[in-house]
């Protein structure tokens, strides 16, 4: 296991990068702790799999350094930086058995073949695969081709980092869930350092115990999915994660709080005070998740017309009107909502501020 | 493996593999007295003379304009025959679907040998010696099941959801086919085109047999420069050269295609 | 998902139908006819019923045309495949002006009438005029004249015709290989697998598809082969290089033995017709179990 350091990693595939467009994957000083189970979130086209490339060796980067556990590995190839990684379909030799598969790392490090027996023996146990070692490889289904991946990963018991290109891609949707839980019971048994790129926020957010959130070849935030989901440093961010994303509002300064078409709305004093000394279009986020609902006016209720109310089964999201934007707010499955006239309560404390496009914390 | 003995290996097999042509082009460039005299590796008096021969003496220039009449006709008649009937294989089953199918594979295995002699009572009967159109139908006879072969490989490789809602969206079937199909498998037309080009230029038993002076085909011709002083090998060379230039032209154009249509479309 | 059933698909295969049946069938069936008949001239034939066949099976030099054939596509497959695929390897696969090279050079050989690629090794081969016949003969010192001497004659044929199809092989091959996914590259690399690791359980396993209409379609053709060898030995010398098809033609043309040559005919078509359903079901199974 490995702590993997990056400094001013950043790689073009172009041949001279001039302007930061050229770049797949922006400088940037990331680091992931040895064990710790992280998810490399974002759309297509962020630099997720460039990323992932640039860890494990099979793209070397433009510029920057990258350490593990301090020694600088940026020279060496892939099975030299002791990397394992699953791709987004399963990738296994057809021709050999499942055991040969999972012995092929070792045999090709000259490991001894008592020990191989051993480690293969093991690791199918782990994955449930023991019942199917003299099975050849070619006739499994594709999750079980799958655990074949990740068992030559695991395998090798020196291994760093265990990295996963959007590895269910190929999965049918209830095995998905299988795969994931076995995804999280090897971590916590193996304290392996994981590293899983997906640009389904669902996966990461159960996945993860902190997420990289990248748009464009940078990485926007890095956090813990609760950080994520409650603080989101950027816009992109709010947006990105949870279903529906967050709600920006453009806003202006006014008072003691912030004004959006007319309506007033209470702000924690001390985001207003970053406010007041940022620069940049102003922008109101809360999440649905927090934006209360109430059948009658109150203190700092905002009016507001209901025009669509979807019953989702376990929560119902209705879409309000507020001035000339739209409010999306997620509500119980028993709330009490139609559409029509209605008040909105933005609580303060979750209730951010964005100055171009960043948190004012 | 190691790079540079890659390219080594490649560029030996590329050296071995054009010598006999470069022999050929060495010859085409010397006149026959110089050819038969001495051995020389390069020309040492090059002349263009075999080829101006070639293309100004009509009994051999015809001969080009010959092989290229009949091998363009049968391209034409191949590809408009064979893309319905890859359609039909690709989408739909039908009574007697895969006895077809393997029937059709039968004739492009099919050993010219046999119909030579019953497809020129045939055609002589039809009245169809020496034409054109002789050549270019008999070679339908392998040609047909190839481009079928091919076309349906990569038909298949279109999703049926097009061809759906192209039906719900008001196209009729032969609308839909050449306004939006074709142009989709277009990769798959050229690749066709190229083999029936490609197996028509080459093939040589019918077209020798079912012509005669009309449309005797190049390759035939190169057969006729026998003279009193024995055989013009200069001008032979240079026939042959001039009958692969067409072809390398051709090889250009479809070269990122070539070899997935080789695999029939199966790759 | 299953494909529809819908017999009025027939319309659209008809004109396909019609014209391969146009010069298959008609042509067989003369063929057929001439196997069973006696023909004299126009007017006289006498119905011999299964004479011909029987005569042929016995023929003698049937058997040996038959014998030097396998032969023949044995030798074949046996230079072109590895040959082929070794090349196959050894071609770039990067794309730009030295892959287009390649291609263009590679598939040249098979772009050339056949009967020019015989005049080409015709000449190539001659001790006066050729490079390779003036090398063998004045540089080896080997004395060399394939028309007259059978081992050489094999020699040259079977050299010209790997010449002339081993690209075959290694453009199929060579998609087989373009085909293969850059994961499983990595995934070696990865592993920490040899070249020859890479080689034997990815490169080749994936190649299966192509390899095997590599091997079907060289046996076939190899099978039919008439105008290469033709040109360049005639068959000889004597009966050295006559394969199926020359002896075929042989008898149709040169010594008008029609019935001979009918009877032959169905048998030579039927030995076809068996390798082809092999052809068929191979494909069929590389068909569903790779591309698609």
């Amino acid at each position: 296991m490995a702590r993997i350091e990056f400094q001013g990693v950043a790689h073009s595939y172009g041949p001279s990068p001039a302007a930061p467009e050229d770049y797949a994957l922006q400088p940037s000083d990331l680091h992931w702790d040895d064990g710790g189970a992280y998810a490399l979130l974002g759309p297509s086209g962020s630099g997720k799999t460039t990323l992932l490339n640039v860890i494990s060796g099979l793209v070397r980067p433009s510029k920057g350094r990258i350490l593990f556990d301090g020694s600088d590995v940026t020279g060496l190839s892939t099975a030299q930086r002791n990397i394992a990684q699953v791709f987004q379909f399963p990738v296994i030799y057809d021709t050999m058995t499942v055991f040969d598969n999972l012995a092929f790392p070792l045999r090709n490090r000259g490991v001894r073949e008592p020990e191989v027996q051993r480690r293969v023996g093991e690791v199918a146990e782990l994955l449930d695969l023991s019942g199917d070692l003299k099975r050849r490889a070619s006739g499994l289904a594709a999750d079980a081709k799958q655990k074949i991946s990740l068992g030559r990963g695991l395998v090798r018991s020196d291994v760093a980092a265990i990295l996963f290109d959007e590895p269910l891609t190929v999965i049918d949707p209830h095995l998905k869930w299988s795969l994931r839980l076995k995804l999280k019971q090897i971590h916590q048994e193996l304290k392996l350092t994981l590293i899983y790129v997906t640009h389904d926020q669902a996966e990461a957010l159960t996945f993860a115990d902190r997420v990289v959130v990248l748009s464009e070849g940078r990485a926007v935030q890095v956090g813990s999915p609760t950080e994520l989901f409650e603080r989101p440093a950027h816009t992109f961010v709010g947006h990105f994660i949870g279903s529906p994303g967050m709600n920006l509002l453009p806003c202006e300064l006014d008072g003691d709080g912030v004004r959006i078409d007319g309506f007033s709305i209470p702000v924690a004093p001390a985001r207003l005070e970053r406010a007041r000394r940022a620069s940049g279009e102003l922008i109101l986020g809360i999440r649905p998740e927090f934006v209360r609902f109430r059948a009658q006016a109150s203190a700092e209720s905002l009016a507001a017309e209901v025009t669509a109310v979807e019953d989702l089964g376990k929560y119902k999201i209705a879409t309000a009107r507020l001035g000339r934007h739209l409010v999306r707010a997620k509500l119980k499955e028993d709330a009490r909502i139609a559409p029509g006239p209605g008040w909105l309560v933005f609580p303060p404390e979750w209730t951010l501020l964005y100055a171009g496009g960043s948190v004012l914390e | 493996m190691n790079v540079r003995w890659r390219i080594a290996a490649l560029v030996a097999y590329l050296v071995v593999l054009m010598l006999p042509i470069y022999w050929m082009l060495n010859m085409s460039l010397r006149d026959n007295y110089d050819i038969m005299s001495q051995l020389a590796l390069a020309p040492l008096h090059p002349t263009l003379h075999n080829y101006a021969v070639i293309l100004t003496d009509p009994a051999w220039y015809l001969g080009y304009v010959n092989s290229f009449a009949y091998v363009s006709m049968n391209t034409v008649i191949t590809l408009v025959v064979a893309l319905p009937a890859a359609y039909a294989f690709s989408r739909f089953r039908f009574v007697g679907d895969k006895h077809l199918f393997f029937w059709l594979l039968t004739n492009r295995m099919a050993p010219a040998a046999v119909f030579l002699l019953p497809v020129f009572e045939l055609y002589s009967t039809l009245g169809l010696i020496d034409h054109y159109i002789a050549v270019a139908l008999a070679h339908t006879l392998f040609n047909v099941p190839l481009a079928v072969w091919i076309l349906e490989g990569f038909m298949s490789g279109v999703p049926r959801e097009i061809d759906e809602t192209a039906f719900i969206d008001g196209y009729s079937l032969p609308r839909f086919f050449l306004t939006v199909f074709i142009p989709l498998i277009r990769a798959g037309v050229g690749v066709t085109a190229f083999f029936c080009f490609m197996f028509s230029w080459v093939e040589l038993l019918f077209a020798r047999t079912l012509t005669i002076t009309e449309a005797k085909p190049i390759a035939a011709v190169m057969t006729r420069t026998v003279s009193a002083s024995g055989l013009d090998w200069g001008l032979l060379a240079a026939a042959g050269i001039l009958t692969i230039v067409p072809g390398a032209l051709v090889i250009y154009f479809v070269r990122n295609y070539i070899a997935k249509g080789f695999a029939l479309g199966r790759v | 998902m299953l494909k529809p059933f819908d017999n009025r698909a027939w319309l659209l295969v008809l004109p396909v139908f019609a014209l391969v049946a146009f010069n298959a069938i008609i042509p067989l069936m003369t063929v057929v006819n001439y196997s069973v008949q006696d023909v004299f001239d126009a007017t006289h034939r006498t119905f011999v019923g299964a004479d011909w066949y029987r005569a042929m099976l016995r023929n003698s030099r049937l058997h040996s045309a038959l014998g030097r054939q396998f032969l023949f596509s044995a030798l074949v497959l046996l230079i072109e495949l590895p040959l082929g695929v070794g090349i196959a390897l050894v071609m770039p696969r990067k794309g730009g002006w030295a892959t287009s090279l390649t291609m263009v050079l590679v598939a040249l050989p098979l772009l050339i009438p056949w009967n020019v690629i015989g005049t080409i090794w015709v000449v190539f081969l001659r001790p006066d005029i050729g490079l390779l016949g003036h090398f063998i003969d004045h540089t080896l010192g080997i004395h060399f004249d394939y028309p007259t001497v059978p081992m050489q004659a094999w020699i040259s044929v079977v050299l010209m015709e790997a010449w002339h199809w081993t690209p075959l092989v290694a453009l199929l091959a060579y998609a087989g290989l373009r085909a293969i996914p850059p994961a499983y590259y990595q995934a070696a690399r990865i592993d920490g697998a040899s070249g020859w690791a890479v080689f034997r359980y990815i490169e080749l396993p994936k190649m299966r598809g192509v390899l095997t209409i590599a091997v079907l379609l060289r046996f076939m053709d190899s099978f039919l082969i008439y105008t290469e060898p033709f040109v360049l030995t005639g068959g000889g010398p004597g009966d050295s290089t006559t394969f199926l098809s020359i002896y075929l033609v042989k008898l149709a043309i040169g010594e008008f033995d029609v019935g001979s040559a009918g009877a032959f005919s169905v048998i030579y078509f039927l030995i076809v017709l068996a390798l082809s359903y092999v052809f068929y079901q191979a494909l069929q199974r590389v068909g569903t179990g790779e591309a698609k």
